[in-house]
């Protein structure tokens, strides 16, 4: 059984795209974290990111690089982040993918994570700095314990690699909307569309588009066109403006809410 | 993976393709000013005693360090590629004021990122980009050091990767950086080597480099690989001794591990984080080594050693006093490492010390550390 594909499948059958929020795990407490996933699903995430911190976030934005560094100071650790994988999973029942550099994860040894990642209830890992051609040994150590290892396209990936990648991926492939780094922008660009439908046509797997998903129209945009989207920066960015207040719960379920399509139940 | 696939592609084809070369070893000769002088340093031979000991000139290129050799390169294939902005980082501001500079002879757009931390120590390095007319980016994120600089450069070239080189300064990164960067960088060691046999008649006994990323040593290493009876010694910053925590000595204090999309020596902690680095040279405090001298080590060909900033600002001292060479605090490691290490060496070696750059950037904090008053 795969909790991911029946996610995946579970929206398509509501003819609906699937939604992904991300939020970087101790920021700002562990405890919130917990709290804040098992919100988030009750306004309808369907999968769940989890960042993991790192020293150097080269694929993050100022948004989600400030967050990893709270987190960091806190004393979040890839060790901590599958405590609080495995917390969630204790309550929950929706998909969990970390979102990860690969650092961590080679200094814990890979299999060592893999099975720790298994045992925490965890069922994708996207390694962001890890491309396929790197990534076989860890690919069969992540399956050969039942977890999914997640890649990335970009808009520059030629249509050899996505096939690569297609084939190495698991449920799906994490299109990254524009060339750069997460964070918030104005408006999607317009090859986003022909891409996430080149990538479906090359590898025949779901696609998931993030980077820079911030506003409902976005959200609506991608919904017509792609498996899922994954909204990161948009939420960081009230977990930072609120930090550990009482109103954070509520005011992170607003926001999210305020990101969904009009035409979805809420 | 995308502009890295193009970058080697194109870099494939301008290794064999003869107008490149010859382009490339116009500007070296014409406006670098190559090939850089042999220097005896005779009195630092008496001071130090038994030895015979000569200076690879590296500080006499046009800018003042050996990082041009490789932006001239880079900025030309750039060029080739149809790229009109390079970007850059720097530690100690060497890196960025060579790429400013062929940026201004070539035409293109320049922006480079620096650590704050090493914007104060290095101000007037910041001020020679500026009037070169490239944008100094401040990186005030993480240690404000080289290693956030690279960060920020991977963050602007990945958005503008379409109108974009990123004109990397070391063998770090990504494939194919670590080969290309070399590869512009070994004609140190090809003069070098040619120079020593021209004026002794043989083959130095040992060669001596400072190791940051470790772009000066392996230019000059490269092209005595396969000399056997030529020995090799990176020596890392020590800081304040490895023993204290402060320091940028990756080989004895870090483990294998990927920062920048390099598999190498890094210093991280229990959980995977790269750990903060310290050493009086902006330019050799990074976290990570070039991963070629991680395999050279392996293979037991190079040998790596450290320097402390002390021993780097008594190597600075003796040759300012000796010599009458102000080199760059980096460079003064590898001369640093040399006066320790003398009693070790078997007496009539004949070492030969790559000086990668000259220390005006770094009079005021030398003076400062050395007690001697403006």
């Amino acid at each position: 059984m795969s909790r991911i594909r029946d996610a995946f499948a579970q929206a398509q059958a509501a003819g609906r795209v699937a939604l992904i929020p991300y939020l970087t795990a101790g920021d700002p407490s562990a405890d919130q974290t917990v709290e804040l996933a098992g919100l988030l699903q009750d306004c309808g995430a369907d999968l769940m990111e989890l960042g993991v911190p790192f020293s150097d976030p080269l694929a993050d934005g100022a948004i989600n690089q400030r967050a990893a560094a709270r987190a960091l100071e806190r004393g979040m650790s890839l060790s901590g982040v599958l405590q609080v994988a495995s917390r969630v999973r204790g309550s929950r029942s929706l998909p969990l993918v970390l979102f990860t550099y690969f650092n961590p994860v080679l200094r814990m040894g890979l299999a060592e994570f893999a099975a720790r990642a298994r045992d925490a209830g965890v069922d994708g890992v996207l390694a962001t700095d890890l491309p396929v051609e790197e990534g076989e040994e860890y690919r069969q150590i992540l399956e050969s314990v039942g977890l999914e290892a997640i890649f990335l396209a970009a808009p520059t990936t030629g249509a050899a690699r996505i096939e690569s990648i297609g084939k190495a991926t698991g449920t799906f492939i994490y299109y990254v909307s524009r060339t750069g780094v997460t964070g918030e922008q104005s408006s999607l660009p317009e090859a986003a569309r022909d891409n996430v439908l080149e990538i479906r046509r090359l590898t025949g797997k779901k696609v998931a588009v993030g980077f820079g998903i911030s506003r409902r129209e976005h959200v609506e945009q991608v919904s017509g066109y792609a498996d899922a989207v994954v909204i990161g920066s948009a939420l960081m960015k009230i977990v930072e403006e609120i930090g550990g207040g009482h109103s954070l719960g509520e005011q992170l379920q607003r926001r999210f809410r305020d990101l969904l399509p009009r035409d979805r139940p809420r | 993976m995308g502009p890295l696939l193009e970058l080697t592609e194109a870099y494939e084809a301008i290794r064999v393709d003869e107008s490149f070369r010859r382009e490339m070893e116009r500007i070296l000769r014409d406006y670098v000013g190559r090939p850089t002088p042999l220097t005896r340093a005779r009195r630092l031979e008496s001071a130090l005693g038994g030895i015979r000991i000569h200076l690879k000139r590296e500080d006499l290129n046009h800018t003042g360090a050996h990082k041009i050799n490789n932006t001239v390169g880079q900025a030309l294939l750039a060029k080739r590629m149809g790229k009109s902005r390079v970007i850059a980082e720097t530690g100690a501001g060497q890196h960025g004021v060579a790429t400013a500079t062929v940026a201004a002879l070539l035409d293109l757009q320049c922006v480079i990122y620096m650590g704050e931390e090493d914007m104060a120590r290095q101000a007037l390095n910041v001020a020679r980009m500026r009037l070169l007319g490239a944008t100094v980016v401040p990186v005030g994120t993480g240690s404000r050091t080289l290693k956030d600089a690279i960060n920020e450069a991977m963050r602007d070239w990945v958005t503008h990767c379409r109108s974009t080189h990123y004109i990397l300064g070391s063998v770090l990164g990504a494939h194919p950086y670590p080969r290309m960067v070399r590869d512009f960088q070994a004609v140190i060691g090809r003069e070098a080597r040619a120079q020593y046999l021209a004026a002794e008649g043989t083959l130095p006994d040992l060669l001596v480099a400072c190791v940051g990323g470790g772009s000066n040593s392996i230019g000059l290493f490269t092209a005595f690989l396969d000399d056997p009876s030529v020995g090799m010694v990176g020596v890392e910053a020590a800081g304040e001794g490895i023993a204290s925590g402060r320091h940028a000595a990756r080989f004895p204090g870090g483990s294998p591990g990927v920062l920048h999309g390099t598999f190498t020596y890094i210093l991280q902690d229990a959980g995977g984080n790269i750990t903060a680095t310290h050493s009086v040279s902006a330019g050799l405090d990074y976290p990570a080594v070039g991963p070629e001298h991680a395999h050279l080590r392996e293979q037991g060909r190079i040998r790596y050693e450290t320097a402390t900033d002390e021993e780097a600002l008594a190597g600075f001292q003796l040759l300012a006093r000796l010599e009458g060479i102000l080199p760059a605090l980096e460079s003064a490691h590898a001369v640093g490492w040399l006066a320790s290490a003398r009693s070790s060496l078997t007496p009539g070696s004949r070492i030969l010390v790559n000086l990668s750059g000259r220390g005006d950037k770094d009079v005021d904090q030398a003076a400062a550390r050395l007690g001697v008053k403006p």
